[in-house]
C-alpha cells in the first residue's frame, strides 16, 4: 500500500484524477463488477484498510443503485501477512471485519486504493485463505501504476496511470482526508 | 647502601613548594635549596601535592581463603598505587583471623610483599559468629601487635558481648571498630530503603539499622570508658548521633568510604550489582550529611572498605552479587573530588583524615607522621594536572568491581614512597612494569 | 515501543494504547477457522522460567505460536539451571541458539534489566515477573480487562476507580498496575494494612488507605492481590483469619461495591482468604476472562517487539555515574 503524505505542497504534486474523475471510474468499476458477476448475486467487497475501506463502501453504494440489492461490506487488514513487516517498526494493526454470512463460497472482491508491486494482494489472498475458502476472488483498484513485483493483476481498474519509482501516487478520499483527488509527487517518468 | 631521593618542588599538604630529601629510609632535609645527595635521583614534582603516606584503616585482602579475589601481595600493590603506605586488613578471612597465628600469618605475608604495612584486624569473635569472644590479648601480643579488633561483614550485635569485647581490649589500648547493622533490619537486605527501594521491588536496609547500633554502642562505651571505632557510617542519622556522643566525651571514632562521599542509591536503577554494597549506597541528602561531618571532624577518617570480588561474584543478578566495591586506587581521586574540589576540605585536611588520625586510631607506629626531617620517609605524591580515568583493567587490584569505571577523577596518585623506598614511581609500580604490558 | 518490555513505565500513554488497541485487533481474530497468523514465522522467543508458573508460561507460549513463532521453553528445573549455571551463561547460550526475544520469570527483581542490558543477548526481553518489582503484561491484561468493561474496549482508563487491595510490598502486579493505570488516566487506590505497604509509598501516583470498606462504594474496579499465609510468621499481620476479616473481599463487600464495578484477581487464588469462593464465582468477576485477555495482550506486545525491524536500543548506557554535584 502506497502511504501518502499530505505535507506535500501543491506545487510538487499535479493531479491526475479529480473528483468527478474518481466518482466516473467507481461507477464504471460497479458496473463491470455487476457485468463480470452476472448481477453480483453472492459477491463480498472486502477493502484493504485504509482507503479501499471507503472506495469498497462507494462501490457497494454503486451496485446497490444499480441492482437495488445491498451488498455486503468489510474490511481485511493484512499488515499481520505481510513480507516487508520487518524493514519497518512495527505497525497498529487496522480493523478487520467480515460481513455476517462469512466469505465460504462466495466470490469476494478485494478492494485496493493503488495497485503497485503486488505484495498487499499477496499478503491479502494468505489472509483470506485463513478466514474462509470464497468460490473466487477478484481485485478491483482505484490505480494501477505498474511496476508489479508478483503474478498479481486487477480485475477492474478505475484508472491506468504509468510513473516512474521515484514518483508517489497520493490518493485522498473525502472519508479519510477531506477531499477527493489522485495526485502524483516526485520525480517524473524521464522523456527523451 | 640505599638509593636517595630528591623530590623537587612539591607542596607539602598543598603549601609552598620545597624539595623533601630522602635518605636511609628518612626525610634526611625540608628546604627550598636543598642539596642534592650524590647518586640522589631527582623526581620533578612542581604538579604534586606531598602528603604523609596514606593509611587505609578497613581493606580486605582476602588472604588467606579468596586468593581469587585477592592476595596480601596483589592487595598491596593496589595500596601502594593508591598512594597508601599502610592497611589495615580485615580478620574476615577464611580461616578467620580470629587467632594470633592467622593474624601473624597475614601480618608476615605483608612484611614479604613488602610495599605497605599491612596491620592485621583481629576478629572480636570467633568466627565472626558473635557468640564466644576470640583470642583478643593473643592476637595483641603476637608478632602483628593487633590493636583494632572487629566482626567487620558481621555486626556484634549482642550487647552483652559487645559490652565485654570494648571493656576487654582496655588492657591493651586496643578498639572495637563495629560493623553496624542490626541483623533482624536488615535480613535479606538488598538496597538502601527509601521509595526507590519500593520502586524497584528490592528488600530495604532501613538507616535505623545502623543507627540502632551506634546508638547502643557509644552508650555501651560510655558506660564502660572504652573507644570505639563507628565502621563505613553511611546515613545522616548516623553523624547526628556520633556528633551528639562526641559532644559528650565519649571516645568514638568513625570513618566513612570514598563511594559513600560521591555516589547515591540511584545508581541501583541500573541493577547493576557494581554498585551493591555494604553498608549501601544512601540518598542524596546522606551524601551532603556525609561531607560535612567529615570536613567538621564528626567523621573523623576515610576509609577504604575496599572488597575485591571476582567478576563472577558481580556478573549475575542483583539479589545473587556479593557486597562491595574495590577502593584503594580510587579513594583520594574521589576524595579530591567530593571534598577538595568542594572546598570543604583542603589538603592538609585530606591527610589528616587519611593518613593522621587512621594511623592514630589504629596504633600504628612509625605512620601517618608529618612531613619533617626525621620522620619516616612515608610520601604519597598527589599530580593535580593529571586527572585520573578510572579504567577496571589497569587497576593493580586481582579484582575489578569499581564503580567508577569511566570516570575521571580530578587527580591522580604519581609516586609512593614506603620507608623511603620507592613503591610507585610516576604511575608505574617499582618491580611491576612489565606486568601491564604498556611501560617499557 | 522500546525494544524491551521490562517495567509499565516503559510504556507511555501512546505506547499502553498501541498495545491494547493491537490486541484488541487480536482477539477480533481469534474466531476465525484458522486460528495461527504467520506474522512472526522464522523468530524464535525464549521462555526462560526460573520460576514455576505454569498460567503466565502457557500464555506467552500459545502467545508465540498463534504469531507462529518458534517457542523454546527454558525451565530452570531439569536444566543446567539448577545444576548452578549463572544467569549469564544461560543468556549466552539463548544467543548462540538466535533467540530473537527472551521471556523471563525470575524470583530476582530486575533479573530481566540485567538481561536486557549487560550485552549478554541481543534480542528483546520481556519481564514476566521478577521477584517483587515488576509483571508489565499482567498489567496490560488488567488493563485491558477494565477497558472492556468499563470504558467500551476503547481509549484510556480516564477517571475510573480502581482498588487494589493486598499485600502490595510483595507484589509484582500492584506496582505494574500502579504504573500503567495511571499513565491510562485511573485513579488507582492501594489498600492494605500499613506492614504490607512499602516505605516511600506517598511518593507512587496513587492513594493509598488502611481501610477497604471506605472505598468500596466508590470503585469501578476492585483487584484482591493474593496474600501467603507465610507473611504471618513474618508479623506482617497476626493471623490469616484476621487478615480476612479486614481484607478480604466477601459477599458482604461485593454488594457494598456499585452495580457495575467488577471483580478482578491476578491468580492463583487463596479462597477463603483474600477473596470469597461465592465472590471469585460470581458474575462480578472477571477472572476467567483475565486469563483469556492475557493470550491476546502477550501476542500484542510480541508483535510490536517482535515484527518490526530492531532499531536498536533507544536507552544510554546505564554505565553513566550518578553522582551527587560538587
Amino acid at each position: 500500500m502506497v502511504r501518502v503524505s499530505a505535507a506535500r505542497t501543491p506545487d510538487e504534486t499535479r493531479t491526475v484524477l479529480d473528483a468527478g474523475d474518481i466518482a466516473r471510474a467507481l461507477t464504471r468499476v460497479a458496473h463491470e463488477i455487476v457485468e463480470r458477476t452476472k448481477g453480483a448475486d453472492d459477491i463480498v467487497l472486502l477493502g484493504i484498510p485504509t482507503r479501499g475501506v471507503f472506495l469498497a463502501d462507494r462501490i457497494a453504494e454503486c451496485i446497490h443503485q444499480i441492482e437495488g440489492r445491498e451488498i455486503p461490506v468489510g474490511s481485511l487488514d493484512v499488515t499481520l501477512y505481510r513480507d516487508d513487516l520487518r524493514r519497518a517498526p512495527a505497525r497498529a494493526l487496522l480493523p478487520t471485519s467480515i460481513p455476517t454470512g462469512g466469505i465460504d463460497d462466495k466470490v469476494v472482491v478485494l478492494v485496493d486504493d493503488v495497485l503497485y508491486s503486488g505484495r498487499t494482494i499477496r499478503a491479502a489472498l494468505d489472509a483470506l485463505s485463513d478466514i474462509g475458502r470464497p468460490r473466487m476472488v477478484q481485485l478491483a483498484v482505484l490505480v494501477d501504476r505498474g511496476h508489479r513485483e508478483l503474478p498479481i493483476r486487477p480485475d477492474y481498474v478505475g484508472k491506468n496511470i504509468p510513473t516512474a519509482k521515484t514518483e508517489k501516487v497520493l490518493v485522498h478520499l473525502v472519508e479519510f482526508d477531506g477531499d477527493d483527488a489522485v495526485r502524483l509527487s516526485g520525480q517524473p517518468l524521464e522523456e527523451s | 647502601m640505599t638509593v636517595s631521593y630528591v623530590i623537587r618542588a612539591s607542596r607539602p599538604l598543598g603549601g609552598p613548594s620545597v624539595d623533601i630529601v630522602i635518605s636511609d629510609g628518612l626525610i634526611a632535609a625540608m628546604g627550598s635549596s636543598v642539596d642534592v645527595p650524590v647518586g640522589a635521583r631527582v623526581i620533578d614534582a612542581q604538579d604534586c601535592i606531598a602528603l604523609p603516606g596514606l593509611v587505609d584503616l578497613h581493606t580486605h585482602l582476602r588472604e588467606p581463603g579468596r586468593e581469587d579475589a585477592e592476595t596480601v601481595l596483589s592487595g598491596s600493590q593496589a595500596a601502594a598505587a593508591g598512594g597508601y603506605t599502610a592497611v589495615f586488613a580485615m580478620a574476615n578471612t577464611n580461616p578467620v583471623a580470629d587467632t594470633a597465628g592467622t593474624v601473624e600469618q597475614v601480618w608476615r605475608l605483608g612484611q614479604q610483599a613488602g610495599l605497605v604495612d599491612v596491620q592485621p584486624v583481629g576478629a572480636v569473635t570467633m568466627g565472626l559468629a558473635g557468640t564466644q569472644l576470640a583470642e583478643l590479648g593473643a592476637m595483641a601480643d603476637s608478632a602483628a601487635n593487633v590493636r583494632m579488633f572487629s566482626d567487620d561483614g558481621k555486626c556484634v550485635h549482642d550487647a552483652v558481648l559487645m559490652r565485654r569485647a570494648l571493656e576487654y581490649v582496655k588492657a591493651f589500648d586496643g578498639v572495637i571498630a563495629q560493623h553496624a547493622q542490626e541483623p533482624r533490619l536488615t535480613e535479606d537486605a538488598q538496597m538502601n530503603e527509601s521509595a526507590l527501594s519500593g520502586i524497584l521491588g528490592l528488600r530495604g536496609w532501613p538507616a535505623v539499622a545502623e543507627e540502632a547500633i551506634i546508638a547502643r554502642d557509644v552508650l555501651l562505651a560510655d558506660h564502660v570508658g572504652s573507644r570505639l571505632h563507628v565502621c563505613h557510617v553511611s546515613t545522616a542519622g548516623s553523624v547526628e548521633i556520633i556528633r551528639w556522643a562526641k559532644s559528650r566525651g565519649i571516645d568514638v571514632t568513625a570513618e566513612v568510604t570514598p563511594h559513600h562521599l560521591l555516589l547515591t542509591e540511584e545508581l541501583v536503577r541500573s541493577y547493576d550489582p557494581i554498585y551493591k554494597v555494604n553498608p549501601p549506597l544512601r540518598s542524596e541528602r546522606d551524601v551532603h550529611a556525609l561531607r560535612e561531618a567529615l570536613a567538621d571532624g564528626t567523621i573523623d577518617v576515610v576509609a577504604t572498605d575496599h572488597a575485591p570480588h571476582p567478576a563472577e561474584d558481580k556478573d549475575c543478578e542483583w539479589a545473587e552479587a556479593a557486597m562491595g566495591m574495590v577502593g584503594l586506587e580510587t579513594a583520594v581521586g574521589v576524595v579530591a573530588e567530593a571534598m577538595v574540589s568542594t572546598g570543604l576540605l583542603d589538603w592538609a585536611g585530606v591527610a589528616q583524615r587519611m593518613s593522621v588520625t587512621p594511623a592514630v586510631i589504629g596504633r600504628l607506629d612509625g605512620q601517618g607522621r608529618s612531613l619533617a626531617v626525621g620522620e619516616p620517609a612515608n610520601i604519597t605524591l598527589i599530580n593535580t594536572s593529571r586527572p585520573y580515568l578510572v579504567e577496571p583493567r589497569a587497576l593493580r587490584s586481582a579484582s575489578r568491581n569499581t564503580p567508577f569505571a569511566g570516570r575521571s577523577l580530578p587527580v591522580s596518585v604519581w609516586t609512593t614512597f614506603y620507608k623511603g623506598a620507592l613503591t610507585l614511581d610516576e604511575g608505574v609500580l617499582v618491580g611491576q612494569a612489565h606486568n601491564e604490558g604498556s611501560a617499557v | 515501543m522500546n525494544r524491551h518490555l521490562l517495567s509499565a513505565s516503559d510504556l507511555d500513554r501512546d505506547d499502553a494504547l498501541l498495545v491494547l488497541d493491537t490486541a484488541a485487533e487480536l482477539a477480533a481474530l481469534t474466531d476465525r477457522a484458522v486460528k495461527k497468523l504467520p506474522t512472526l514465522r522464522g523468530r524464535t522467543v525464549v521462555n526462560l522460567f526460573y520460576e514455576d508458573s505454569t498460567r503466565t508460561r502457557i500464555s506467552f507460549e500459545a502467545a508465540a505460536k498463534r504469531l507462529s513463532a518458534d517457542v523454546i521453553n527454558f525451565s530452570a528445573k531439569g536444566s543446567s539451571v539448577s545444576k548452578g549455571e549463572s544467569l549469564k551463561d544461560t543468556a549466552l547460550t539463548l544467543e548462540a541458539m538466535g533467540a530473537d526475544a527472551v521471556v523471563i520469570r525470575h524470583p530476582a527483581s530486575g533479573a530481566p534489566d540485567r538481561l536486557a542490558h549487560s550485552g549478554w543477548i541481543g534480542g528483546s526481553v520481556v519481564n514476566a515477573g521478577d521477584g517483587t518489582h515488576e509483571h508489565p503484561t499482567q498489567a496490560l491484561l488488567d488493563a485491558f480487562t477494565m477497558r472492556q468493561h468499563l470504558a467500551g474496549g476503547k481509549g484510556d482508563l480516564a477517571g475510573r476507580k480502581v482498588t487494589i487491595v493486598g499485600d502490595v510490598l510483595h507484589s509484582r502486579v500492584a506496582r505494574s498496575n500502579v504504573l500503567l493505570l495511571s499513565t491510562l488516566g485511573a485513579h488507582v487506590t492501594l489498600v492494605a494494612p500499613p506492614t504490607l505497604l512499602p516505605v516511600g509509598i506517598e511518593t507512587w501516583p496513587c492513594e493509598f488507605s488502611f481501610d477497604l470498606d471506605s472505598h468500596l462504594s466508590s470503585t469501578d474496579a476492585v483487584m484482591m492481590l493474593r496474600v501467603q499465609r507465610e507473611r504471618m510468621n513474618a508479623a506482617f499481620f497476626p493471623s490469616a483469619r484476621e487478615y480476612s476479616r479486614r481484607y478480604g473481599l466477601d459477599v458482604r463487600r461485593m454488594n457494598a461495591l456499585p452495580e457495575h464495578a467488577i471483580v478482578m484477581h491476578p491468580g492463583p487464588m487463596n479462597r477463603g482468604m483474600e477473596i470469597a469462593a461465592d465472590v471469585a464465582d460470581s458474575d462480578r468477576s472477571v477472572i476467567v476472562e483475565q486469563v483469556t485477555n492475557g493470550v491476546n495482550v502477550r501476542m500484542a506486545v510480541l508483535y510490536l517487539l517482535l515484527a518490526g525491524a530492531q532499531l536498536g536500543e533507544s536507552e544510554g548506557s546505564d554505565r553513566t555515574a550518578e553522582v551527587v554535584a560538587p
